[in-house]
């Protein structure tokens, strides 16, 4: 049995690699992606996963490394969404969804240049996480810690931002800053993640994880812990699954975590159907 | 309280000729408008009359469109520490995971920035205000099980815990039942009381009436001043678009004789004054809105006594002895 669960990770050096930089980019999303959750992000997280795209396959295409392309595409978006939102009456779901298809649409245009388009494709969406390299890690490593440190230092303005923008204004923290830092710390996740994951299931590390956590705490604090937890086990379950039965590596992650996510629902439901379960009061009126 | 200390005349917000609104679209203007420490200015109008907009300029959220303004010695939203402001709409939905406690605690925030740490007098404050509010009880349970009611006493709670020297605050009853009113009213006296200066934009006529002035906004500036100037006939006429009478013990809007449920919202609805919730009509100083002309008309109501509309057919209501108007905002 230890050698079925174990036996993996203690026998292939890729592996255990894979599964160093995986629980790396659940806690960067953990605490990242709790956030997101709160503050309804989601839509930008999942623009911000893709807009990266271009970026990637531009710096591919000139024989750059593709996280440089990435954080370009990453601030091209973000400042792409202000300015659109700022210098139109359009809400910021419209000009995040123009940004987002146009930038996706101009990284496929991008990658169908290169002569393994498929290949590249795929790997920019969906990630290669049994290809990291040691320096992979170093640098999710380093970006895990500055984004706990970062959300560390914010996390009185983040919480305000999170309840109410204009009160965090008007207790001395600038909503409008804090928020483009919160934008930044998701396109950090982004871009170092997504050799692990992939773009398109980065996005779910994001998500799944920090939504299961938010049906189970009853705390901002425990939420990121459960994210934590959560995200750790999806990471390290989806691997031993890949493994096991030979698919990808990415997506049995991102599949473990959203599965948990409707496992916690759907045992939330049962129970609050159960004879007797107190019903909340908002529920009630 | 936070900052320089503030005598009892000491200026708080001084305002001449402000005008406010949105992106150089004035929605109100020409207001003058002298605060001292300890006063109590309630801003009364209809939805959509500017009362949130002013409300949003003094604490710094939007920028005036005109005219001057300063607040607490500086410009507004410079002296963060000293303000303590609840708006109308925060995140209190399913997804965010807060206990009543947290909520409050988050009024602590402002005096010790990103890092600083926060220690017995805080917890103090925030026990303090948890009382104050009547919701010691609740403090551990999660904010998003609590009642519409519930969640406005522990906003209120934020902000007593601040302690701040002006607290700025729209429609703050709103939800609430009578026992959290009473609580409100009592809390905003002490806090008077204390040296702190308090704005609040309301619906409830009975308590702009209690405070230093009134500023009467209908999509411009009706009138200010003292509550018995401001709260005439005349001036409720103009901003609500509704007359008002009293008739025997009650007070009667002419402009709404089909209004039957009396336990919901008196046939005012958000739009008009609420004056539901007078309960203690009889002692208040009322004058300036004891409409009508006959004697019976000035007879104040019995403390405790709820106003009330009639109905359509009520032998009492008598549409011809009072003024009317088509006017609306």
């Amino acid at each position: 049995m230890i050698d079925l669960l174990v036996g993996p990770f203690r026998d292939n050096s890729f592996l255990a690699q894979a599964l160093v930089a995986g629980v790396l980019v659940a806690v960067a999303c953990a605490v990242v992606g709790t956030f997101v959750v709160l503050r309804g992000l989601a839509f930008i997280g999942d623009a911000l996963a893709h807009g990266v795209l271009p970026g990637i396959a531009g710096a591919l295409l000139l024989g750059w490394p593709g996280m440089v392309g990435a954080v370009v595409g990453a601030v091209a978006m973000i400042f792409g969404v202000q300015a659109v939102t700022k210098r139109s009456r359009l809400s910021s779901d419209t000009a995040i969804g123009l940004l987002f298809v146009g930038m996706l649409a101009l990284g496929v245009v991008l990658v169908s240049r290169s002569r393994s388009f498929t290949g590249d494709l795929v790997g920019i969406l969906f990630g290669d996480v049994l290809g990291i390299t040691t320096a992979d890690v170093w640098v999710q490593l380093v970006a895990t810690v500055v984004v706990c440190a970062v959300t560390v230092v914010c996390a009185r303005p983040f919480l305000l931002l999170s309840f109410d923008p204009e009160m965090a204004d008007v207790a001395g923290f600038r909503a409008s800053r804090y928020h483009n830092v919160m934008l930044v710390l998701i396109a950090v996740t982004v871009v170092v993640s997504f050799q692990t994951v992939g773009t398109l299931l980065v996005f779910g590390m994001l998500l799944a994880p920090a939504g299961t956590g938010a049906l189970l705490a009853r705390r901002v604090g425990s939420m990121i812990a459960w994210s934590a937890v959560i995200g750790v086990v999806s990471v390290y379950v989806g691997l031993l699954v890949s493994y096991h039965a030979d698919i990808a590596g990415g997506a049995a992650i991102v599949l473990v975590a959203v599965a948990a996510f409707f496992v916690v629902l759907v045992a939330q439901s049962v129970r609050d159907r159960r004879p007797g379960r107190r019903v909340p009061a908002e529920a009630r009126s | 309280m936070n900052g320089a200390p503030t005598g009892p005349d000491a200026p708080v917000l001084q305002a001449s000729r402000l005008a406010v609104g949105y992106r150089d679209h004035a929605v109100v203007a020409g207001i003058d408008l002298d605060v001292t420490a300890g006063e109590q200015v309630a801003l009364v109008g209809t939805n959509g009359s500017g009362k949130s907009t002013v409300l949003k300029t003094l604490v710094g959220l939007l920028e005036p469109v005109g005219g001057s303004l300063e607040v607490l010695g500086g410009r507004p939203g410079s002296t963060p520490t000293r303000v303590a402001y609840l708006g109308q709409f925060h995140a209190t939905g399913f997804v965010l995971p807060l206990q009543v406690r947290d909520v409050v605690r988050m009024g602590r925030f402002a005096d010790h920035g990103l890092l600083g740490r926060m220690g017995r007098a805080d917890r103090e404050a925030v026990d303090e205000a948890l009382a104050r509010m009547g919701i010691e009880d609740l403090a551990h349970r999660p904010l998003r099980d609590l009642s519409g009611g519930q969640q406005q006493r522990t906003f209120l709670a934020q902000v007593l815990a601040r302690r701040a020297e002006l607290l700025v605050l729209d429609e703050p009853t709103a939800g609430i039942d009578a026992a959290g009113r009473e609580r409100y009213l009592t809390a905003v006296a002490d806090e008077r009381a204390r040296g702190a200066t308090v704005i609040v934009a309301t619906h409830d006529i009975a308590e702009a009436a209690l405070g230093s002035q009134v500023l009467l906004l209908a999509g411009r500036l009706v009138a200010v001043g003292q509550p018995t100037e401001v709260l005439t006939p005349d001036h409720l006429l103009e901003t609500f678009g509704i007359a008002l009478r009293r008739v025997g013990a009650d007070l009667v809007s002419l402009e709404q004789p089909h209004a039957h449920d009396h336990d919901h919202d008196h046939g005012f609805g958000r739009d008009q004054a609420d004056l539901g919730h007078s309960q203690d009509l009889g002692s208040m100083e009322f004058g300036a809105i004891e409409l009508g002309g006959g004697p019976e008309a000035a007879t104040p109501a019995p403390p405790g006594h709820l106003p009330r509309l009639p109905p359509p057919d009520d032998p009492d209501h008598d549409a011809t002895s009072g003024p009317t108007s088509d006017r609306r905002d």
